[in-house]
């Protein structure tokens, strides 16, 4: 196991210098460069040209993308063309916010997902069978802006009982040490400052949770309903085990693995940040943060985020395949 | 699992949910001002949280060219001049009084004293020379090259010397007459900064911004918000509020319900298609920005039949500005010249081409495309200030001109590929817009229309449209420092540009900002950033 796992970490490195020799060539191929995006219509030529050679734009692709790569075996990511800011410093204050908005909508996902998904399976054909499978192909297929407005029309604007947008209110005080809001106010005793980046992320974590609940709903149900047709389970039930038991001890645990590669998916997916939900929300994660980089020609930007993406990415697959074996011991990756 | 099991547990969750979501109705929260969610008012402290799309780039104005860093900044810094309340018309600001030498080369300013920056040092004649002197070394300080015309060997531009001639007098001597210079000193880029913090932070002075202005700059968390106070000691009319938060809220619709919970004050960006449900509201309000704008479509002079003047005529012939501008969703006013009214040396008696189609056909005949040609037209993918939809417009734009036999093909692009291909010239015709910096004639007429301007690879004259005679009148308007006869010069340019017709202009648009009634004193100025120290919360 421990060799399986320090090949698929040695692994990470070619991958990883796939993913940021594609970012950059693509990022070389748009027209327009960071100088132009910074002056934008007020700037003369000379200007341009001054400011291509600071950024040492004038280089050739090879040696731009061997500088870079240079400084992040250095541990060093880069400064920010346009804000001048440290990317590590950068990324450090927003990457929080996502992780913090991923787990909290994928609690949502999960919890409620898997029990719709096992509830409508043991029902099969039921009102609440036929209820929350309608209500999954609704959650799929609701465009996420379109829901998160009606939320923030029914629940701030209508009913006034959550916040819009944003992480805390304007006057909630909280000393930041993780830059996770909830773990920083459970560490610091600030119950006031807890609930209140508690009622921030209800919204957002729901609009995000959605169509992660949706699909592993579906794949629950289909996955439970394959199981109870095996012999085993006909087994269980003929010697007269109470339900629940044959549900919990023997049907869950086997019909978990496919549900598990989803939930692993979805994770890695969401931890990319979310930009919809993230504009909608106002929330201040990776995913704006990346699209602002793009949009603004910021080498540096773009390529350090796509990296950390990119990694996280495929340390989420490893503990997801890690698991794996965990529930099915017949898996071998020695 | 038994029925009621699960039903328990449902049930269990549900509620829970409620309850959590009923506690953050009762703020009795120990947060440090009472922790009230649902206002922007925040406790004790008079707040104004202002809604906007995008955070600011940076707080050090002589660096950026956005609006939204620019808006900020013009908060936390004062200007030597700044721009009266209605107009681009100068007021004393850190310059109590200035004069000009016959020649419109010496610039001598009398500066205000017992002046103090938040860090409490005290602000003198070294302190301007000192601004100055660090703008003047290079490209990243953006404004001040572009406004001063700085060269690689010469990146002081136009400003020859600037020097500390008393305690509280400076002199700049310039290498050319620049009538606008008095205009250009007022924007908010030329704020003046604490010599001390810029030594202090170095390379973070950027987000620890120090000036004179009516508020203190206090936190700023990027993508979520920058908080301002009260600045007690400023020199001016105090500010009303004790504190401004910039709160960002990117997408439009969001920022709109915000507003309508109450949660925060003003925002900007609003959606035409929401101005009436602001104004039948009784708790909101509109307010209207004067328009400092133009958008046009650029005919390259330099491409096929574009080179005729009776083709680029008919084109403007064929267009009908009436039709167009109802895409507009009344915050636009039809164009017929570069110049925005609002802006002074305005051209009022020329008459526009109006819509006409069978004159558009003759002057085709005439010039040779009796049948029509084929023709590209580049636009911008986003909305801009001075153009809400830019793709439909361009349809409407395709529309009209196949009524005249002109096919036309639509090539979208984002914002900067845009700008890039059309300063290079790649392009044939291209919707375009410009929003003025200082108020001067000269920063619409001399930047988008001269041929001085109209270089491959940075120009701002889209069309390359090189007039001698236009040239010699705005070098000469330029250089005069006589405001009536430079209003004459410009007033002649406006002809020469309405008879050559590089450009069809669209519109002059009034971007909506909606905020609380109870909002008073805002007003907001043509140049698309006001000081926030006159306006208060009722």
């Amino acid at each position: 196991m421990l060799t399986y796992i320090i090949r698929r970490i040695l692994l990470l490195i070619p991958v990883l210098l796939g993913v940021s020799i594609l970012a950059f060539s693509l990022l070389f191929l748009i027209p327009g460069d960071p100088a132009q995006s910074l002056l934008g219509q007020k700037g003369t030529e000379v200007q341009l040209e001054q400011l291509r050679e600071e950024m040492g734009l004038d280089d050739p692709f090879l040696v731009q993308y061997g500088r870079y790569i240079g400084n992040v075996l250095q541990g060093d990511l880069g400064e920010s063309v346009k804000s001048k800011e440290e990317v590590s410093v950068e990324i450090a204050s927003r990457l929080p916010a996502t992780i913090e908005l991923t787990i909290f909508a994928m609690t949502i996902a999960i919890v409620i997902g898997v029990l719709a998904g096992v509830i409508a399976a043991v029902k099969q054909y039921s009102w609440f069978d036929n209820l929350s499978m309608t209500g999954a192909l609704f959650g799929v297929s609701l465009p996420i802006f379109f829901l998160g407005l009606m939320m923030i029309w029914i629940f701030s604007v209508q009913l006034d009982i959550l916040p819009a947008s944003g992480r805390l209110s304007n006057n909630t005080e909280l000393e930041s040490i993780t830059n996770f809001f909830l773990l920083d106010s459970i560490l610091t005793g600030n119950w006031a400052a807890f609930k209140d980046a508690f009622i921030h992320l209800l919204m957002p974590g729901v609009a995000l949770g959605t169509i992660p609940m949706a699909i592993i709903a579906r794949m629950t149900r289909s996955s439970m309903l394959e199981v109870m047709k095996q012999d085993y389970i006909r087994t269980a039930n003929a010697k007269g085990l109470a339900k629940p038991i044959v549900i919990f001890r023997h049907a869950i645990k086997n019909a978990f693995l496919p549900v598990l590669t989803v939930i692993g998916l979805q994770f890695g997916l969401l931890l990319g940040g979310a930009v919809l939900t993230e504009t909608i929300f106002s929330w201040p994660g990776i995913g704006r943060y990346v699209l602002n980089g793009v949009l603004g020609r910021d080498y540096p930007v773009v390529q350090s985020s796509i990296l950390l993406i990119a990694t996280i990415f495929v340390i989420v697959n490893l503990i997801t395949d890690i698991l794996y074996k965990y529930f099915d011991p017949r898996i071998s990756y020695d | 699992m038994k029925k009621q099991s699960l039903w328990s547990f449902l049930g269990i969750l549900i509620v829970s949910l409620f309850l959590i979501t009923a506690c953050s109705e009762d703020s009795s929260s120990s947060s440090s001002d009472g922790g009230n969610t649902d206002s922007a008012d925040s406790g004790d402290k008079n707040t104004l949280v202002f809604g906007r799309g995008a955070d600011s780039v940076q707080l050090d104005p002589s660096k950026v060219t956005d609006g939204e860093s620019l808006y900020v900044t013009n908060q936390i810094y004062d200007t030597l001049v700044r721009y009266k309340e209605k107009s681009t018309e100068v007021r004393p600001a850190l310059a109590t009084e200035w004069k000009v030498s016959e020649d419109g080369k010496t610039w001598t300013f009398q500066l205000r004293e017992g002046v103090t920056f938040h860090d409490g040092t005290d602000f003198n004649a070294e302190d301007v020379v000192f601004n100055f002197e660090r703008w003047a070394t290079g490209g990243e300080y953006a404004y001040y090259g572009y406004m001063f015309g700085a060269t690689e060997d010469n990146p002081a531009g136009i400003i020859e010397k600037v020097e500390a001639t008393g305690d509280y007098e400076v002199t700049f001597t310039l290498s050319q007459p620049n009538a606008p210079f008095i205009y250009t000193l007022a924007m908010p880029p030329f704020g003046i900064a604490s010599p001390e913090a810029i030594e202090k932070h170095g390379e973070d002075y950027f987000k620890n911004p120090v000036g004179t202005g009516p508020f203190v700059f206090e936190e700023w968390v990027k993508d979520d918000s920058i908080t301002l106070s009260q600045n007690p000691d400023y020199y001016g009319e105090k500010a009303k509020v004790d504190e401004v938060i910039f709160r960002v809220i990117p997408d439009n619709a969001a920022r709109f319900m915000e507003l309508q919970s109450g949660s925060i004050d003003v925002m900007n960006g609003l959606n035409p298609q929401d101005i009436e449900q602001v104004e039948g509201s009784e708790d909101l309000q509109i307010i209207r920005r004067p328009s400092m704008n133009v958008s046009y479509m650029a005919m390259n002079m330099e491409k096929g039949p574009l080179k005729e003047k009776k083709v680029r005529q008919a084109i403007n012939l064929a267009i009908d500005k009436k039709k167009l501008i109802t895409l507009y969703e009344g915050i636009g006013k039809p164009a017929k010249n570069p110049l925005p009214p609002s802006v002074w040396g305005y051209n009022d008696e020329i008459e526009d081409y109006g819509y006409d189609v069978e004159k558009a056909k003759t002057l085709l005949a005439e010039a040779g495309f009796p049948d029509g040609f084929d023709i590209t037209l580049d636009i911008m993918a986003n909305p801009r200030p001075y153009m809400p939809q830019p793709k439909m417009t361009a349809q409407v734009i395709q529309q009209m001109l196949k009524e005249v036999g002109i096919n036309v093909k639509i090539t979208e692009n984002d914002w900067d590929t845009h700008l890039s291909k059309t300063e290079n010239g790649e392009h044939e015709m291209a919707l375009m817009g410009w929003i003025g910096d200082n108020g001067d004639p000269d920063n619409f007429l001399y930047v988008l229309l001269d041929k001085d301007n109209a270089k491959k690879g940075s120009a701002g004259n889209y069309a390359f449209y090189k007039s001698d005679e236009l040239h010699d009148i705005l070098i000469e308007a330029q250089t005069t420092m006589d405001k009536e006869k430079r209003t004459e010069l410009y007033m002649q340019a406006q002809e020469i540009i309405h008879e050559d017709a590089p450009w069809v202009p669209i519109a002059h648009t009034t971007p909506p900002l909606a905020a609380n009634k109870n909002v008073t004193g805002y007003q907001p100025h043509p140049t698309g950033s006001e000081p926030f120290n006159f306006l208060d919360i009722k």
